[in-house]
């Protein structure tokens, strides 16, 4: 069916970069190439990382550094750098590192791209690839006292493991201060009710004013990725996606399995069963930013009686349409690869007049938070001009979603690299140029009103699609087996940015290796450069407007 | 069945305020105003009411209970709303979150609990005052539910501390949650607790654990008296 709307091409000004040219540039330090479903893949030697990166980063424009794979073959270790452009991210490369098995060392990409930084401690972490250069070589997700790692080939699951309490020494203990001088140790967390969930923030200070700040992260790792991998690709798999950004977000996290997973196996969605994933995914979308916009005025004002309610109240409404359209409150497990798993629900006039009513209540709504939060002085105070996060810092830590928009980078995968419906629907990308918690605030704000947007146009075009046309799931075999050593990292925009995936298949029905590209890890990594300087209330408003979400950080 | 006897009492169709009659016939005249207190009114006819001390104790206990604040992974998001609006735990006297362990009688696991958690996990725990309840949210909480092959994760939260309820789940419903709290309630009143079923995962120093291959190789990087805990994950269920 046509919706009679030309698709909307993005006004790129990125200068496209054609695989010859790449070829060129990196010239003879390619030793072969090994091309990935979305993109061209360059194998360079362990001793040539920071060079080649250097170059794509300066001369070709890719300044995303998206996503870090590390896997072991039988004969190798591997080290996967996904590379885009912000500007357009539908150019991408990969530079395939490999190792040996005997001596797994490569050089770190972190002088080039700040946030290697986290995505190398994982590798080592997880794989056992050590990098070369690296600031801070240290386990990031399991304790430091773990024993082998998880995700290398021959890891004996059964072993014992001792974990330790000493990260969580008393802060007033006189030899966690330094003698010299009068700055002071501080534990946030892993308890704590700013952190979100179970987030360590180890803290020093001198007098109010933060001069130090480490995020200690893995407190909910609870093996995402190895989940995926016992899983088979048709069923097994799509329940996890719901579990790892569990504020709701659950369908947007499912796209990106399902966006990946169609990609590898070349499945077609039928147009009727992608109306009606872009509306679920927004409706998703506006959950995820009313909690953010409850606890980040939980966490400025400590206000749980007004703000907090009123936003829990309008996210029971929008569980509520959830739970009727896929039959679970939170975790819906609704999307199939090749569509989704049942139509709307009958009768169908009842489900768009209730959707229908909670849009038109939403602007008042929306007013009122504006009267509430962004038009209260006391949060103006709190939140403008704090927690700084300049643009280019933010590209170098690989922040997406609504952090970056805060910061004025035009990035939205929706529009820039489109799935679903979205290029044939009227709506905006949100930017705020404020760079501070404040413009965070407004862009989720905003966003919202986005969203209402899009599910009303889908409400339409549902409404008006012909009945023998309702194609809610295309034909997609019992058994999928992906044609053995296929590669591919796709991502979507989810609630928190953008959230990929790269999956390896091995010719069975699981896959090889399944990679979470998770945009809150990103984010979170760059709260070290937003709070230093300031004082301690703003990091905690700073880490409550970057509205990580910890199972997705940790994953 | 005469009519009289289905005429509702007299303090519900004329005034809602408490009744005086039996009180005053049985005291009489000129009784000292010291035993008029809000209390006693309330109680009506007599000044005094029999009951056990524990039973009272208990009654209390169940009927005003302080919630720990207390996040772990996606039950907490279905927690939040249990105490928000239209779901309201508040209404059956179970309460406003607290803060800290200090404060609370009852602490609610929500979540995935995963290696380096369980020793904080404990920690909160054990900073809780006595007598204390824990109600277990999730699969997670009783078996590790859908991560319970992880390489990383603990298969319940039995195996560190004893749970009272178990409310299944992933997640269960805020209607499942206060229908657990209800039970807790109701088996708190009754003075009824739950056996431990699993020895739990302890605290130790590292210095007493026994000294095996991975002791050893972890001899330089632990303290002796430092606090670890050691899963021996080959005897997990």
């Amino acid at each position: 069916m046509s919706t009679g709307l030309e698709p909307r091409r993005q006004v790129g000004t990125a200068v496209e970069t054609t695989e010859e040219e790449l070829a060129e540039l990196i010239g003879d330090r390619a030793l072969s190439r090994d091309d990935h479903k979305n993109a061209p893949g360059f194998v360079i030697r362990p001793d040539e990382v920071q060079d080649v990166l250097f170059d794509l980063r300066d001369e070709a424009g890719f300044d995303h550094l998206s996503c870090l794979t590390a896997q072991e073959y039988e004969d190798r270790y591997e080290s996967i750098y996904h590379l885009k452009k912000y500007a357009d991210p539908t150019q991408e490369v990969s530079i395939v590192v490999p190792t040996t098995s005997d001596e797994p060392t490569s050089q770190s990409a972190e002088p080039v791209f700040r946030t290697a930084d986290w995505h190398e401690r994982e590798a080592f972490d997880l794989v056992g690839i050590d990098y070369e250069g690296h600031p801070d070589p240290r386990r990031i997700l399991l304790p430091e006292t773990w024993q082998g790692h998880p995700l290398s080939l021959g890891y004996n699951q059964t072993k014992p493991q001792v974990v330790s309490l000493t990260e969580h020494a008393n802060p007033i203990q006189p030899d966690q201060k330094d003698a010299e001088s009068d700055t002071m140790f501080l534990n946030i967390g892993p308890h704590h009710p700013a952190t979100h969930g179970v987030l360590h923030i180890k803290a020093a200070l001198d007098g109010e004013t933060v001069v130090d700040v480490e995020p200690d992260v893995g407190y909910l790792h609870r093996c995402e990725e190895q989940m995926c991998q016992q899983g088979t690709y048709r069923h097994q798999i799509m329940p996890y996606p719901d579990r790892w950004d569990y504020v709701s977000a659950g369908l947007l996290n499912e796209w990106a399995y399902a966006r990946v997973a169609e990609d590898l196996a070349d499945l077609e969605v039928p147009e009727y069963a992608q109306v009606i994933r872009t509306m679920g995914a927004e409706l998703c979308r506006i959950a995820s930013h009313m909690l953010a916009l409850g606890t980040f005025a939980l966490d400025v004002y400590g206000d749980f009686t007004a703000i907090f309610q009123y936003a829990m109240r309008d996210r029971e409404v929008v569980q509520d349409i959830l739970e009727d359209l896929t039959g679970q409150r939170l975790m819906f497990n609704y999307f199939r690869l090749g569509g989704v798993a049942w139509d709307l629900p009958e009768p169908r006039e009842e489900f768009f007049e209730k959707t229908r009513d909670f849009l038109d209540e939403l602007p008042a709504k929306l007013a009122e938070y504006d009267d509430l939060i962004t038009g209260n002085e006391i949060f103006q105070i709190r939140c403008v001009n704090t927690g700084i996060l300049e643009p280019e810092v933010a590209k170098q830590y690989g922040c997406t979603g609504p952090v970056a928009r805060g910061s004025g980078i035009d990035f939205d995968l929706r529009r820039d690299d489109p799935y679903g419906y979205y290029e044939n629907l009227e709506w905006d990308v949100v930017t705020e140029d404020g760079c501070d918690n404040y413009s965070r605030v407004l862009v989720r704000m905003q966003e919202v009103e986005q969203s209402a947007k899009i599910i009303e146009q889908c409400l339409d075009l549902l409404e008006d699609w012909p009945e023998d046309d309702r194609e809610i799931q295309s034909n997609v075999p019992r058994t999928l087996k992906p044609e053995a050593d296929t590669e591919t990292y796709r991502a979507v925009e989810g609630a928190k940015g953008e959230l990929g995936i790269y999956i390896r298949s091995d010719g069975t029905d699981k896959p090889g290796r399944f990679k979470i590209r998770s945009p809150c890890f990103h984010n979170l990594s760059a709260l070290e450069e937003m709070s230093e300087g300031e004082y301690i209330p703003d990091l905690i408003a700073s880490l409550g407007s970057l509205d990580i979400v910890l199972g997705e950080v940790d994953r | 069945m005469s009519s009289d006897q289905n005429k509702p009492r007299q303090s519900i169709y004329d005034s809602t305020a408490p009744s005086t009659d039996t009180r005053d016939s049985r005291i009489g005249e000129g009784a000292d105003d010291r035993f008029n207190s809000k209390l006693r009114e309330a109680f009506g006819s007599t000044p005094f009411i029999l009951t056990k001390f524990d039973k009272f104790m208990n009654w209390v206990r169940g009927s005003s209970m302080f919630m720990l604040q207390f996040g772990i992974a996606c039950c907490s998001i279905e927690m939040m709303h249990t105490y928000a609006i239209k779901h309201d735990l508040d209404r059956f006297g179970a309460g406003v979150p607290r803060a800290s362990p200090r404060q609370a009688d009852v602490i609610i696991v929500p979540g995935t609990i995963v290696s380096k958690f369980g020793p904080r996990m404990k920690r909160v725990y054990d900073q809780m005052p006595e007598p204390k309840f824990v109600v277990g949210m999730g699969s997670c909480t009783i078996s590790g539910g859908p991560f319970q092959e992880g390489y990383n994760v603990v298969k319940g939260a039995e195996e560190i501390i004893p749970v009272d309820i178990h409310v299944p789940g992933c997640p269960p419903r805020p209607e499942a949650l206060v229908y657990g709290i209800a039970k807790l309630q109701e088996r708190v009143a009754n003075g009824e607790s739950s056996p431990v079923v699993v020895k739990p995962y302890e605290l130790e120093q590292f210095g007493d654990l026994p000294r095996d291959e991975l002791v050893q190789k972890l001899a330089d990087d632990i303290d002796e008296d430092d606090l670890v805990m050691r899963y021996n994950w080959a005897d997990s269920p």
